[in-house]
């Protein structure tokens, strides 16, 4: 029953207490939004690639470099 | 809002124009809803462009006989979740409210910090729909629908989100 009296002031603090926010969108979103998508993508460098395949060839062909990677991780 | 099925169409299939039109159209509902969320102008106006990044790049799983609003809203909220998991903070209070619960002015200031910590130090999940629910009071209907849950799952959250406020200020030294 104190538990269920507790809560409605706590709800009843919560709506007095919390500052109410201005919800107008004050500029046009649209030129910040153009920037964005004409960002380019994170590009992976070549040689990121390259050793991604290097290690990739080597589990397949040499199948007990394995251990060693994963020591390496 | 009512929006014609080509535009949705032309959406789906990649079209910028079509996005722009979008964009232009429900930029001011994201951001409303958003800023109810994080209460804050700034943090709303960036979460506004990512949400309608991540529309952006989700264009080709949107099927255009859907509410374009009712999605956005979605990933808006997901949006607005993602970034209070990470930027938890107190929340800002008012320096005075004639018609706050406790007398002392004094009094009232201190209780009014703990509260702002301890809303700010909720999980943000629970603090979302307390804050959805008790302060801007929108419809359990509404915010079930956004969040992608029950009623009765928001409900849970605000019941648990209020106990553990109480719990909290309890630590704090405040009693309700």
């Amino acid at each position: 029953m104190n538990d269920q009296k507790d809560d409605d002031k706590i709800r009843q603090l919560l709506k007095q207490n919390i500052r109410p926010v201005n919800q107008e969108l004050e500029s046009d979103l649209w030129p910040q939004m153009l920037r964005r998508l004409e960002e380019r993508p994170a590009a992976v460098p070549w040689f990121d690639w390259a050793l991604g395949a290097v290690v990739v060839l080597s589990i397949i062909w040499v199948p007990s470099t394995i251990p060693m990677l994963l020591y390496h991780l | 809002m009512e929006q014609p099925s080509e535009l949705l169409q032309r959406f789906a299939r990649g079209d910028l124009d079509a996005f722009e039109s979008l964009f232009r159209q429900f930029q001011g509902e994201v951001f409303r809803w958003i800023v109810r969320m994080v209460r804050e102008h700034g943090a709303a106006e960036d979460l506004t462009i990512e949400t309608f990044w991540r529309i952006h790049r989700a264009h080709a799983r949107f099927d255009p006989e859907r509410n374009f609003a009712a999605w956005a809203r979605r990933i808006a909220t997901n949006t607005a979740l993602d970034y209070l998991k990470v930027a938890r903070r107190e929340v800002e209070l008012p320096e005075d409210l004639p018609g706050s619960a406790l007398g002392d002015p004094g009094v009232r200031r201190d209780v009014r910090e703990r509260l702002g910590k301890a809303f700010g130090e909720l999980p943000a999940k629970l603090r979302v729909a307390a804050t959805l629910a008790l302060i801007e009071e929108e419809p359990y209907q509404e915010i079930a629908d956004a969040l992608g849950i029950s009623v009765g799952a928001v409900k849970l959250r605000v019941f648990r989100a209020v106990r553990l406020l109480r719990k909290q200020l309890k630590q704090l030294g405040v009693e309700p």
